[in-house]
């Protein structure tokens, strides 16, 4: 895997790094919006590199952290149901509910299984014909490719014991969401690269010109981050609300239309609720019309649970960039990857956990 | 008597091609599989006597006992299986007590249904492990479960080894400025179960690096080196390893990120599942902390043995201020704090 050593490379961090030093004259607040970049960014300890007058806010595009806790409810009611077999993605299991997660429900003896790709799942059913297999559907834009192949396979091979439960969210609504809040701070935006391989970078535009902001499609490695930074620094320096693509070895302006067509097919826009953030306008994925038959939450008939959160969560404040984890009281404290309190600290991208687990060294001073 | 040649097991299949019940009942049956199987294959006199534990003579002095249990899925992965993890297991828990592993008890939990062949292959690979690592097995015990109350085999050893180190081998015994040796590439281990596990789509050649490193650690003794702490790298790999011993030592760790060796297809497995071959688990990898001067004897020492040929210094014991911490320099220059993952690494979704 040569991207390993070539984006990974010491000297060209560090020969960036000392670019971006000598570009910027001001400070500036610059959110990464995914939280694959959260994660390498809290990794490989890059705002160690970065001048003190820049400040990165961690986004809220860790689709474990924004998933609701009604739906997360949801899926352990109908993991308990008999004879239902839910698969989820690995971190999903951990996400706290109101009273317990997938793994405790897994414990109490429902039938929880990590799979690595909706198709997975979809095989599952294949092989399992007397029972229910749920995909719980989480994600951004760039899982709904690989979750609507899932749909469209189920009702070509016409699977009647598969369903997914979708809670797909998309990237721009929430920026936009971000950018009217009157708290917001952030100037500059480093758009999710694999979120742009699939849709392109044409939805930014209307965004970096609306805003007056600067919006740079960027790759996830050292390098990348580091590559989108420089240019967005450079960018705000020069006051242009511009969209740039760091990321173009993997991501074509138009993005990938196969995927796309596949999408358009299978689900329709529609309203969402994030955790952290509420409910924003047409900012996520329901099953179309066509395709109602796949939908669990028609095939289950789930009450709607009232849900909790802890109070004292600053979660949306995180997710929303207005706060750091470090600010929040429960950080390290009552909050912790092995008894979190919200979904950040859950997903090794949530901006908690990965300032927990990552957080920087405290030089001895 | 079985040697290595004789691959078949000698239950004929007509009599019982899988374990029954009664295979755990204490009667017959049971009788069948310790005269059948597990007398001769371990080959022990001690066996032999059929008496409820083993009898023997120890040399006086300190003793190390250590326990360890398996239920690794599935049962055969490249590079080993669960017979031969039982066996390293404890072998190298009792060698990283700075003692010389001698004898073991193993106790099997067989799930009903379980081929017979299945068991044979798993206690003729518990023989090779106990040859290499030259441990003596026992003693033993074997239940059936009904058929699905267990995954085919869960196995438990526990064994007992002579101290040969003449100082305490423990994270209290670590100075400021001793270096940390670790005994090869990191990550193997978990990356070949994982892929060998069912659902998991990629093809991958890596080897699990399971494997008795007590030979290795005698060697270190043999040579007079004055090893103060050592540890295998399991569950939770290198990093928990490295935290764990700052917690308990009270002393804080550098360790540099260049200096890990990571096989390529390792990384890439571990990038494609978004793991960190810094907290996947090892079989046959140990970390040694030795005084900076028996530094390079150390290394040469281990690199004696195939468990130990990429045997390299990692790191340094720092001098402690504030809170002891395990940190990494990462190869980009920067720091990262390492700290013990809750529960499982889990893969992540994007």
């Amino acid at each position: 895997m040569k991207h390993l050593s070539e984006y990974r490379n010491p000297d060209r961090v560090r020969k960036i790094a000392q670019a971006i030093a000598e570009t910027v004259t001001r400070p500036w607040t610059i959110m990464e919006i995914c939280g694959g970049q959260t994660h390498n960014i809290a990794r490989f300890g890059l705002e160690e590199l970065l001048p003190k007058s820049i400040s990165l806010a961690h986004g809220p595009g860790c689709p474990v952290c924004v998933t609701p806790v009604s739906l997360i409810d949801k899926s352990i009611a109908i993991a308990r149901q008999p004879d239902v077999i839910l698969c989820s993605f690995g971190d999903m299991l951990r996400v706290p509910g109101s009273r317990q997660d997938l793994f405790a429900a897994r414990a109490d003896g429902a039938d929880v299984r990590i799979v690595y790709s909706p198709l997975d799942a979809l095989a599952l059913a294949k092989r399992n014909p007397d029972k229910q297999v749920v995909f719980f559907a989480v994600g951004f834009e760039t899982t709904a490719p690989a979750n609507a192949m899932a749909v469209f396979q189920a009702a070509e091979k016409r699977v009647s014991n598969f369903s997914i439960l979708v809670s797909h969210v998309l990237v721009p609504p929430a920026i936009h969401a971000l950018l009217s809040d009157p708290e917001n701070r952030v100037q500059g935006f480093l758009a999710a690269g694999h979120v742009c391989a699939i849709t392109g970078e044409s939805e930014y535009w209307p965004i970096a010109k609306k805003y007056g902001i600067p919006i740079v499609v960027t790759g996830f490695e050292p390098v990348d981050i580091m590559l989108g930074l420089q240019r967005c620094i450079t960018l705000l320096e020069e006051g242009r609300a511009v969209v740039e693509n760091q990321y173009a070895r993997i991501v074509p302006p138009d993005g990938n239309a196969p995927a796309l067509r596949l999408i358009r097919e299978i689900f329709e826009v529609s309203d969402r609720e994030w955790r952290g953030l509420g409910t924003i306008p047409q900012s996520g994925f329901t099953l179309r019309k066509s395709y109602q038959e796949f939908d669990a939450t028609r095939r289950f008939s789930i009450p709607d649970i009232p849900s909790r959160e802890s109070p004292d969560c600053i979660a949306g404040k995180v997710l929303r960039g207005i706060s750091t984890p470090m600010q929040c009281p429960l950080f390290e404290t009552k909050c912790t990857p092995t008894r979190p309190q919200g979904a950040p600290m859950v997903s090794s991208e949530g901006a908690c956990a990965a300032y927990y687990r990552y957080r920087r060294v405290q030089t001895a001073s | 008597m079985p040697t290595k040649k004789q691959l078949t097991c000698p239950i004929p299949q007509s009599d019982y091609p899988k374990i029954t019940l009664a295979h755990g009942g204490g009667g017959l049956l049971s009788n069948e599989l310790v005269d059948k199987i597990f007398a001769p294959v371990f080959n022990d006199p001690l066996l032999y006597e059929r008496h409820d534990g083993a009898r023997t003579n120890v040399k006086t002095g300190e003793i190390a006992f250590s326990t360890d249990s398996h239920v690794v899925k599935p049962l055969f992965f490249p590079g080993g299986d669960i017979g031969k993890l039982a066996v390293c297991g404890t072998v190298n828990d009792i060698a990283m007590c700075g003692a010389k592993p001698e004898f073991l008890s193993v106790g099997f939990i067989l799930e009903e249904g379980l081929p017979m062949e299945t068991l044979w292959q798993v206690v003729l690979s518990m023989k090779e492990a106990a040859k290499s690592a030259g441990v003596r097995i026992v003693t033993g015990d074997t239940k059936v479960v009904e058929h699905g109350k267990g995954d085919g085999i869960y196995i438990n050893t526990s064994g007992i080894g002579q101290i040969i180190s003449p100082t305490p081998i423990s994270p209290a015994s670590i100075q400021t400025g001793d270096a940390i040796i670790l005994s090869g590439d990191i990550g193997r281990h978990g990356v070949a179960v994982m892929a060998a596990r069912e659902g998991l789509q990629f093809e991958s050649h890596i080897q699990s690096d399971c494997a008795p490193l007590n030979r290795m650690i005698e060697a270190l003794f043999d040579e007079n080196i004055e090893v103060r702490c050592l540890r295998d790298l399991t569950r939770g790999g290198l990093a928990t390893a490295l935290v764990e011993i700052a917690s308990s030592s009270k002393q804080s760790i550098e360790v540099l990120e260049t200096t890990i060796p990571v096989k390529p297809e390792v990384e890439s497995a571990c990038e494609l599942l978004g793991l960190d071959p810094l907290f996947v688990a090892n079989e046959g990898r140990c970390i040694a902390i030795v005084p900076e001067k028996a530094y390079d004897l150390t290394i040469n020492t281990m690199k004696r043995f195939a468990c130990g040929r990429g045997a390299c210094r990692i790191g340094v014991i720092e001098k402690t201020s504030g809170s002891p911490q395990a940190t990494l320099r990462t190869a980009i220059g920067t720091h990262r704090l390492l700290s013990l993952f809750s529960g499982e690494q889990l893969p992540r979704i994007c």
